[in-house]
């Protein structure tokens, strides 16, 4: 009885761990780290997480928890509430529809396969911002971040993938 | 039995995907209508924007403090490389500032003594509130920080914020223990300055890089290179003469800033307490407090006076 229990709690606890993680970045993403030219062009750790977790573990992020996330990525970083929900949702939907594809493929594949997918998210955020502030953002600094955050993928992804074999096996 | 199952099950699956896909396609266009609707009424996302970061801001806070920490560590590893020749350019420093020191006191008392003469009325002395940097909120789209202090401390929307070299931005929204701070690079900062010797007029814009532009120049006025550029105080927004950056460059692409203050080094930013924002708001409203708090605000800056 009691073992059922806390083995339900496990579970569940286990289970939370994508949606936990995916928000913890979003923290990560703001904190201060002193860094010359860094804050500027900072990666966007988020988008990995919805990246990865809609490939292998869909039910353990739903559509809610990334529009709620994007939502709060829009309110700590100052963009116009709403454009890192749609950006997060429209990228989610994506990957889940390619879910196939990418299921089984080498890292690198993977790598390549977000490297198509941030870089349409970077433009679906450069044009929502520019439309809404009715000015054209400077694309140099988009392009930056666009490559940091390539860059930074693997790092995140590994973790991830680590992981989910350790203790999301039973997906 | 079984079979009944499995009918069932094949039933529900359609409906189930059809019921996921609705539910997808409900949040896109609420994150969609949640975008126009901030563009309608920005008051009010401004004050959602301030609940939610309030309600996160002891958890920004927490930790934000061992990375600064971490960041000290390996400022002083890095200090201690090049202490000699630090120590050498201070010590040259200090000499120039000495001279510096001799005029500006010269200049001090000669200036009292022509207020004196004038019966100048001084303006109000701004009264401070330092907060602490516990969010950089950077990225290509928008250029703004947290702070640690709010509403309770005394921080209203429109007060200028400043580190000792110079001018970081404006309180751009505010809770009862954050507030967000708009840096003078991000696209909707408009401040008004005053550039070089010939106080010129012009409008600082930030456009999400690190370097603002200078537009509205009045016609036939130039600007040169590594003029300084302050506030000017026009439109009530800002106090006079605060220090904000020089020009860079002047070239056909417009005229480039360089800002005094580097954005990765905020730890702390003070808050100026002049209470001009009264005047942003509506004028028979304003018309009334700012002379209440002009009488107030005397008092204020004489106690807080150390």
């Amino acid at each position: 009885m009691t073992s059922g229990l806390w083995h339900r709690m496990d579970l569940l606890a286990r289970q939370l761990t994508p949606s936990m993680f995916t928000l913890a970045l979003v923290f990560i993403n703001v904190i201060p780290l002193h860094i010359p030219e860094f804050s500027r062009v900072a990666p966007l750790l988020p988008l990995m997480a919805i990246y990865h977790w809609a490939i292998f573990r869909p039910k353990l992020l739903p559509a809610y928890a990334v529009f709620l996330i994007g939502l709060f990525q829009d309110i700590l970083t100052g963009t116009p509430i709403g454009v890192n929900a749609l950006v997060f949702l429209v990228v989610y939907g994506v990957v889940l529809s390619q879910k196939r594809f990418f299921i089984g493929k080498s890292f690198l594949i993977l790598w390549l396969g977000f490297s198509v997918i941030a870089a349409g998210a970077s433009v679906i955020s450069w044009a929502a911002v520019s439309i809404l502030n009715v000015a054209l953002i400077e694309p140099k600094t988009v392009i930056f971040q666009y490559l940091m955050t390539l860059g930074f993928f693997p790092a995140i992804a590994w973790l991830f993938l680590r992981w989910q074999q350790a203790f999301l096996r039973f997906d | 039995m079984q079979q009944g199952q499995r009918f069932v099950h094949r039933l529900a699956q359609p409906i189930k995907n059809l019921a996921q896909r609705f539910a997808y396609m409900g949040l896109v266009l609420a994150a969609v209508g949640i975008m126009i609707l901030g563009n309608v009424d920005a008051q009010l996302m401004e004050s959602f924007r301030a609940h939610v970061t309030d309600t996160v801001a002891p958890i920004l806070d927490a930790v934000s403090r061992p990375v600064e920490s971490i960041s000290k560590a390996v400022d002083h590893v890095r200090e201690l490389a090049d202490l000699r020749k630090e120590n050498d350019r201070l010590r040259q420093n200090e000499a120039r500032l000495l001279q510096w020191q001799s005029a500006a006191r010269r200049l001090e008392a000669e200036n009292k003594v022509l207020k004196e003469l004038l019966n100048f009325v001084p303006g109000a002395e701004p009264s401070f509130i330092t907060g602490r940097v516990i969010a950089d909120t950077g990225g290509a789209f928008a250029h703004s920080l947290i702070l640690n202090a709010g509403n309770r401390d005394g921080v209203t929307k429109g007060q200028a914020a400043m580190t000792g070299k110079g001018l970081v931005g404006r309180v751009a929204g505010v809770g009862s223990r954050s507030a967000r701070i708009l840096l003078i690079t991000d696209l909707n900062s408009r401040i008004p300055v005053l550039v070089g010797p010939n106080r010129t007029r012009a409008i600082l814009a930030g456009n999400n890089s690190d370097k603002p532009r200078l537009i509205h120049l009045p016609s036939g006025e130039t600007v040169a290179s590594s003029d300084r550029i302050v506030t000017s105080g026009h439109g009530g927004a800002f106090p006079p003469g605060l220090p904000v950056g020089v020009v860079m460059s002047v070239n056909d692409g417009g005229i480039g800033v360089q800002p005094f203050v580097e954005r990765n080094r905020l730890e702390y930013v003070r808050l100026l307490d002049y209470r001009l924002g009264k005047i942003l708001r509506l004028p028979e409203k304003g018309a009334n407090s700012s002379m209440d708090n002009k009488a107030g605000d005397h008092k204020g800056a004489r106690t807080r006076k150390p």
